[in-house]
């Protein structure tokens, strides 16, 4: 019983992570049609970023401002990472066959990883401890982090406020319009750049938020930390129907969950193979996911 | 009595609770060419569509040369959301792919013209042969082929003469003008060896007498190959030249059918959509 | 028309065969001539001949996804799945016998006891026959995999086969270094000891090399395997092949069964990737799952991409341009130097290599979309300066 509670709190405390991240992907996905393969390594970079400010900071700050400055600009930083991969690698793209944009994705990608190892010199780099987060804290019998119990509820704050966004404000509309359609929303005098900018920025967020969760419980970093967990935010944001919001959200739980139950059992080996597998299977089964909308081509 | 090359049988074509063509009858006879006119979004590409393969009718039947080739009833959700006639009486499900139908001998052409892009006129016209090769993909790879394909080019070549665009073969296909493209498509589509060939607005955006000149040599491809002919268009001159029936669609709906005499001077058509002369 | 396809194809055989000639006497430069004239840059060890090895392996592989992916317009990214499946496959054919139970320690010997070259009776001929055979059934798994893989993922459109693609790839990987398939593939362990290209070079009696053929006969596989899918891409399935990357609505209208063409040109270039798969294998001198990851699909598509997307000599020039600059004119950018002023030149330190790699392909993909060839050939770039030359 404890057992089993342990693996249902890991899992939803990683679900939640997975969640932060796949917004980012599902919302890029629905305005510009693009899967952003770099949207994994900026989470990973966040994460590097957050440990290379506490120790620049730590020798100018008292100790108690050092980590929440920290956190402060190493979201920053991260949303504005976002913004120009938007504006450097996608945007002179946009006419451009969907291929070349994904290529870029890949290559973004591809820089980010390298980045990453040249920087780091390829030693793997350990998260800070933030305090209320990191601590221990048992319930019924099970030992674990703060941040698992934390993690649920501070994920659907934040969707919350993005639903907000989203339904009743000026820009959530644009991005509503341009999600339904790209090019009759231009017509229409909707903003482009600045939505799919906002976007980006709101995505980066995310991320980053996300990532000061995940790497509390995985402290140590190297550069492909962000390509597996991007991948499974991926699948969730498939799973829960792209495009879809809440889906995305769905999909992360339940994606949180299943890998906790592999990664406990025997079968551990192949929690990678499984989400791919699982990702396939979507594909072809039910490609718009739970939540989607069919699209009809028309000739 | 002619025989009858295309025979569409209670066809209805329903998207979700939309109802795009409602119980659609018509038959097109060896040799003839005949029309399906009416307003825009009156469902007339979309009864192309459900010919071609592109689209599964949601109920009805098409026959093809005698066979049927097309068949279907409503299913799952849709049974419940059928709002058309003539549910109940089409039991089989018959869905070809488009590859097959133009296979049996139907090609046709777009309304928005579909070329391809990086290969030139020549070659847009070769691909259409394609469909009509004998061998596999290991025999044509190592050439052991080159007799077929030999004759093959030689059949393109002739086409392109017959349909005059021979002095722009090595072009990019979309660098030429517009008529002369679609004069491509249409060539292209005669590549495919077809016995029916389906015309989607043949004279979109051509001035009068580049649609003179469509009429004259609509009427010399039906000689030359024997061919019968199944077009939409909306420039009246055209379909009312050339056409020997004329069938008429508004909302999804058959209106009127007969000859372009009697279409004429149909009330509900004028009505719907041919309107009156200003001098009347 | 047809007479200048017929020219051109015999010029393009006559440079092929020439090519080939060059590369072996540039080897055989070394065996032949004492070894003080030689220069540094023709000596057996020079990196020059690993260049050209890897260089020409990862050219047949570029030009399999080329065929893909911009021939075809199928986005696929499962490439490096593919070369393991053919990796494997030769490895586990041809390690000799007597080398199993050596290989397979972790096993207790392997659950294959037989090898083609031994079976074709050793030797040069066993060799010969026996490596031919083991490449042919590398290129026939990988393409039976792709068939049963192309069933459901082939319907899928643009990023969403991309994806479903890079996920068999890492499946294929995970399954490969399964445990319980130890007996036949290692597991996680290297796969070694079997005939690689240096196999070739033939020995005299004393045990001294009397003729290089190691960088000959990747050189001669590759060239073979390059010109069927040459001839494929100008036959007329090869036509319908771009005719659905251009219009595939048009090309189903015109009678071209979309299905069964996007599974042939999925099957065919998963059947090169897996001859090239078994070639690197030959190259590295061992197969290793771990080393067939996504990273190296994605060198591929950069290879393609620089080369330009359409364009198989522009693959080629690409593969060889990237293995030069990665494994040999830009290894300095990782060495940290001091001048001899002493001043330390800042950057250059480990890593930094694939960061400068990593900006020039950004280079490319933004603002030279249509690489180095765009989707044009080499010899149509000789047949324009012609036709300059003669208006003139």
């Amino acid at each position: 019983m404890q057992y089993a509670l342990s693996i249902l709190l890991s899992g939803i405390s990683l679900g939640g992570q997975y969640a932060l991240i796949a917004i980012g992907y599902t919302m890029v996905y629905g305005i510009l049609r693009l899967i952003n393969f770099a949207h994994g390594d900026v989470f990973m970079a966040a994460g590097l970023m957050m440990v290379y400010l506490t120790s620049f900071l730590g020798g100018l700050l008292p100790a108690g401002l050092v980590i929440p400055a920290g956190l402060l600009l190493s979201v920053a930083l991260t949303v504005i990472l976002g913004f120009v991969i938007e504006r450097a690698a996608y945007k002179p793209l946009r006419s451009a066959p969907r291929m070349s944009v994904m290529i870029s994705a890949i290559g973004v990608s591809y820089l980010l990883q390298n980045l990453a190892t040249y920087v780091t010199g390829g030693l793997p780099q350990m998260y800070p401890e933030i305090p209320g987060l990191s601590k221990t804290v048992t319930i019924a019998g099970v030992s674990t982090k703060w941040v698992t119990i934390i993690t649920p509820f501070l994920v659907v704050a934040l969707v919350i406020a993005l639903t907000q966004l989203i339904n009743h404000t000026k820009i959530g509309m644009a991005m509503r319009a341009a999600a339904k359609d790209f090019e009759t929303a231009q017509l229409m005098g909707v903003k482009l750049n600045a939505v799919i900018s906002v976007t980006f920025v709101i995505g980066s967020f995310l991320a980053a938020v996300g990532s000061a969760l995940y790497f509390t419980n995985y402290q140590s970093i190297v550069p492909l930390s962000g390509a597996l967990p991007g991948l499974r935010a991926f699948v969730a944001a498939v799973f829960g129907g792209i495009g879809s919001i809440p889906g995305a959200v769905v999909g992360a739980f339940l994606i949180g969950i299943s890998e906790s139950i592999i990664k406990g059992s025997s079968w551990s080996v192949f929690s990678d193979a499984f989400t791919f597998a699982l990702l396939i299977i979507i594909l072809v089964v039910k490609p718009t996911g739970l939540f989607g909308e069919k699209v009809t081509d028309k000739v | 009595m002619s025989e009858n090359v295309l025979k569409v049988e209670n066809v209805t074509m329903q998207f979700g609770g939309v109802v795009a063509v409602d119980n659609l009858n018509l038959e097109v006879n060896k040799g003839e060419i005949v029309a399906l006119i009416g307003p825009n979004g009156a469902g007339k590409t979309t009864a192309f569509n459900v010919i071609t393969g592109v689209y599964q009718p949601t109920n009805g039947a098409v026959w093809f040369q005698g066979e049927k080739i097309v068949e279907n009833h409503p299913q799952g959700k849709m049974k419940a959301m059928y709002k058309g006639e003539h549910a109940g009486e089409y039991s089989q499900v018959i869905a070809p792919t488009p590859d097959k139908v133009t296979r049996l001998g139907m090609a046709r052409t777009f309304q928005n013209i579909r070329l391809w892009k990086s290969q030139t006129v020549f070659e847009n016209v070769l691909i259409a042969k394609h469909c009509r090769t004998a061998s596999n993909v290991f025999s044509a790879t190592f050439r052991l082929n080159h007799k077929e394909e030999a004759a093959q080019r030689a059949n393109v070549e002739e086409l392109l003469e017959t349909v005059g665009l021979s002095d722009v073969r090595d072009e990019l296909a979309t660098s030429l003008p517009y008529g002369k493209q679609r004069r491509l498509e249409i060539a292209r589509a005669l590549a495919a060896e077809p016995k029916l060939l389906l015309l989607d607005e043949p004279a979109a955006g051509m001035n009068p007498q580049e649609t003179d000149e469509l009429t004259a040599f609509i009427g010399e491809i039906r000689k030359r190959f024997g061919l019968t002919i199944f077009l939409i268009e909306h420039h009246m001159n055209l379909v009312m030249d050339i056409s020997e029936r004329i069938y008429v669609l508004d909302f999804g709906k058959l209106i009127a059918q007969g000859t372009p005499a009697e279409i004429q001077n149909n009330k509900r058509v004028i009505d719907a959509y041919l309107g009156v002369s200003e001098d009347a | 028309m047809q007479r200048t396809n017929q020219k051109g194809a015999r010029t393009a055989f006559l440079c092929a065969a020439a090519l080939l000639l060059i590369v072996l006497l540039i080897e055989n430069l070394s065996v032949f001539l004492p070894a003080a004239s030689v220069p540094k840059i023709f000596q057996s060890t020079s990196m020059l001949f690993t260049v050209l090895k890897k260089g020409v392996v990862y050219s047949l592989v570029a030009v399999s996804m080329n065929l893909l992916n911009g021939f075809a317009g199928l986005f696929s990214l499962g490439q490096a799945g593919f070369m393991l499946l053919g990796a494997y496959t030769y490895a586990i054919l041809t390690i000799p016998v007597a080398s199993r139970d050596t290989v397979y320690y972790i096993y207790n010997g392997s659950a294959i006891n037989f090898s083609l070259p031994e079976i074709f009776g050793g030797g040069p001929v066993g060799l010969v026959l026996g490596v031919l055979l083991a490449l042919i059934l590398a290129g026939c798994v990988a393409a039976l995999v792709a068939w049963l893989i192309g069933l459901p993922v082939l319907r899928l459109k643009g990023d969403y086969l991309a994806i479903a693609t890079l996920g068999f790839g890492e499946i294929i990987r995970a399954v490969l270094q399964w445990d319980k398939l130890g007996p036949v593939t290692n597991g996680a362990n290297a796969l070694k000891s079997f005939p690689t290209f240096s196999s070739f070079n033939v020995q005299n009696d004393a045990g001294q090399v009397s003729l290089r053929l190691s960088c000959f006969v990747p050189f001669l596989l590759s060239g073979v395997c390059i010109a069927i899918i040459v001839m494929l891409i100008n036959s007329t399935y090869g036509r319908a092949f771009k005719a659905i990357r251009d219009d595939e609505v048009a090309a189903e209208a015109m009678g071209i069964n979309l299905a069964r063409h996007k599974r042939m040109a999925f099957c065919i270039s998963s059947f090169f990737a897996g001859f090239g798969g078994g070639m690197f294998a030959m190259y590295a001198n061992q197969a290793q799952a771990r080393t067939f990851t996504t990273a190296m699909t994605y060198e591929i598509l950069l290879i393609v991409v620089i080369g330009g997307i359409g364009s198989v000599s522009g693959s080629c020039i690409a593969s060889f341009l990237y293995v030069a600059a990665s494994e040999w004119w830009l290894r300095f950018l990782d060495t940290e130097t001091v001048l001899k002023s002493g001043f330390k030149v800042p950057l250059l330190r480990n890593g930094f290599r694939m960061v400068v790699f990593s900006v020039v392909i950004m280079i490319v993909v933004l603002f030279f979309r249509k690489g180095l060839m765009g989707d044009k050939e080499l010899p149509d770039l000789f047949r324009r300066r012609r036709k300059e030359g003669a208006a003139k």
